[in-house]
């Protein structure tokens, strides 16, 4: 069995940023259709935010550190609606492995289900909203039952779910049946997060 | 391709442009110690006086950063463009900004304002500050009537605003200027129309996109879309759509006085601007009601989007004195 390591987690956190840098735009042009355009922006800031503070953490961090470091500088480096859902997520994945200074692997899918807690509780989101939070529910549940590939394969059915959702919370929500056909962009990006955990932790 | 602007790395944007606001506006405007992103009145905020404080996303100018001044806003919680600021720019400054009757945070209702605000008025009252929020819902094409708790707040702020700082200077309790804005907020009926999209610094690409010949009535301030796209219209034809969903939600008797901004929503130029406040004058006139006063010019823009929006208040005696009450703002002035 595998274990889960601080820098496993530093590597972890520096992969979604990665993949948050390379799909920013087409996370804009994403957004740009029922919203705002600046979601690509705003995770791409939040998770370079992040990895820059893990960068200065002091070698002997606990996980619980890594996930608390990351979330607060995420939450000051972006703002927008994403910082507090983010922040709050790594809060919670943060407390659900306090006290462990190594994870086992199958830690991996306690983090998920933490940080689809945190993400219901901050956004008040119901599953159906078109909201990431349709995204994390389906891929925690799967996390829990069948590991990386079931939760990687239960986010991207999710994500190309909510084109058959009509937006209730966000800006959205103002659409009403517009938002029909085009996937919520913050579903787009939670599956990026989900494949990029699982790409390091898996 | 990409848009053309006048800016250095887009991510810096922010900063960049509050570094010359304060280097413009050093006499009105200082910053708080830590994110640069908090802006304070230096002549604002007094002992037993409410601290106001409202703020945003960045690319609204001179909405947030341009209301702040002794009668208006005590300071600026500033994001970064389109994005609500996180809660360290509130946190920055509520401190110095509560002269011990309390702070009122005010801004647009988005979801994002909304939680990141949240966490710092729930932060805030563990250091024993008393925090409440008022949210701006002005414009009614963002959802219908019965649904008004979802409408989102646009150019109809800068009423609802200068209301509650009034009210603030005036030294009312924070009972008081909470009810005033509510107040101010109900009466204040804003609508846009959008005829070319803008683009963010950091992507310098169009957030949406609309025909050559088309123009989209109800659209938000940062692209969301509104409640009908169609051709271009006349000025008087666009005018007279958005004037009669403002008259018929207002509910206005004949006599009654009303405050106006026609507002340009980044390129749009003043002689639009004019062309359709001519219109707007007429139909109040012919509903019977008295134009107290007009702004007309860059209040409240989305970058560099073509368009404008209609704001109306609906005046009573109360808001009359309070609109009327001097301010001095680094980008408004009533004197």
């Amino acid at each position: 069995m595998g274990t889960i390591t601080s820098a496993d987690l530093i590597a972890m956190l520096s992969a979604i940023a990665d993949t948050m840098d390379e799909n920013r735009d087409a996370l804009c042009a994403l957004d740009g259709e029922i919203g705002d355009g600046d979601h690509g922006v705003a995770m791409a800031l939040g998770f370079n935010a992040a990895r820059d503070a893990l960068a200065d953490l002091e070698a002997d961090a606990v996980p619980t550190q890594v996930l608390n470091t990351a979330a607060k500088a995420f939450l000051s480096g972006v703002g927008a609606s994403c910082g507090p859902l983010y922040a709050t997520a790594m809060m919670r994945a943060a407390a659900a492995v306090k006290g462990q200074d190594v994870l086992s692997s199958e830690d991996g899918s306690k983090l998920v289900a933490a940080m689809a807690e945190g993400i219901a509780h901050r956004g008040k989101a119901s599953v159906g909203d078109k909201t990431m939070l349709d995204v994390w529910h389906p891929a925690a549940e799967a996390a829990t039952e069948g590991g990386w590939s079931a939760a990687i394969k239960a986010a991207e059915d999710a994500a190309e779910g909510t084109k058959m959702m009509q937006a209730k919370l966000g800006r959205a929500a103002r659409l009403g049946e517009r938002s029909l056909g085009h996937m919520d962009p913050g579903a787009a990006s939670a599956v990026l997060v989900i494949k990029a955990m699982a790409s390091t932790l898996g | 391709m990409k848009t053309k602007k006048i800016i250095n790395d887009g991510a810096n944007a922010v900063d960049e442009m509050l570094d010359g606001i304060l280097l413009a506006h050093g006499n009105i405007l200082r910053r708080a110690d830590g994110s640069g992103r908090a802006i304070i009145a230096k002549d604002g905020p007094r002992d037993g006086k409410v601290g106001l404080m409202i703020g945003g996303g960045s690319g609204h100018e001179p909405t947030f950063v341009g209301f702040v001044g002794r009668g208006l806003a005590d300071a600026a919680a500033i994001g970064n463009v389109f994005a609500s600021p996180p809660p360290d720019p509130a946190l920055e400054s509520v401190n110095e900004i509560n002269g011990g009757a309390g702070v009122l945070f005010m801004y647009g209702n988005y979801a994002g304002d909304v939680m990141n605000f949240d966490m710092a008025a729930e932060m805030a009252a563990m250091d024993d500050i008393e925090v409440r929020t008022v949210l701006t819902t002005d414009d009614i094409a963002s959802a219908p009537l019965d649904e008004i708790e979802k409408r989102r707040g646009v150019a109809g702020n800068f009423f609802i605003f200068k209301a509650a700082g009034a009210a603030a200077d005036e030294m009312m309790s924070l009972d008081e200027v909470e009810r005033v804005a509510r107040h101010a907020n109900a009466r204040t009926y804003t609508m846009g129309v959008a005829l070319s999209p803008c683009s963010l610094p950091q992507t310098r690409t169009f957030n949406f996109e609309l025909g050559p010949d088309e123009m989209e009535i109800g659209m938000g301030i940062h692209g969301e879309p509104g409640i009908e796209r169609g051709p271009l219209k006349t000025a008087d034809e666009i005018t007279d759509e958005i004037m009669d969903r403002i008259l018929s939600e207002m509910g206005a008797q004949v006599g009654d006085r009303v405050a106006v901004l026609v507002n340009s929503l980044g390129s749009t130029p003043l002689m639009e601007l004019y062309i359709m406040n001519r219109r707007v004058q007429a139909r109040l006139a012919e509903a019977g009601l008295e134009t107290h006063a007009t702004w007309v010019g860059n209040y409240c823009t989305s970058l560099e989007m073509a368009g404008a929006s209609i704001t109306v208040m609906h005046l009573d005696d109360e808001l009359t004195r309070l609109i009327d009450r001097p301010c001095e703002c680094a980008m408004f002035r009533v004197v």
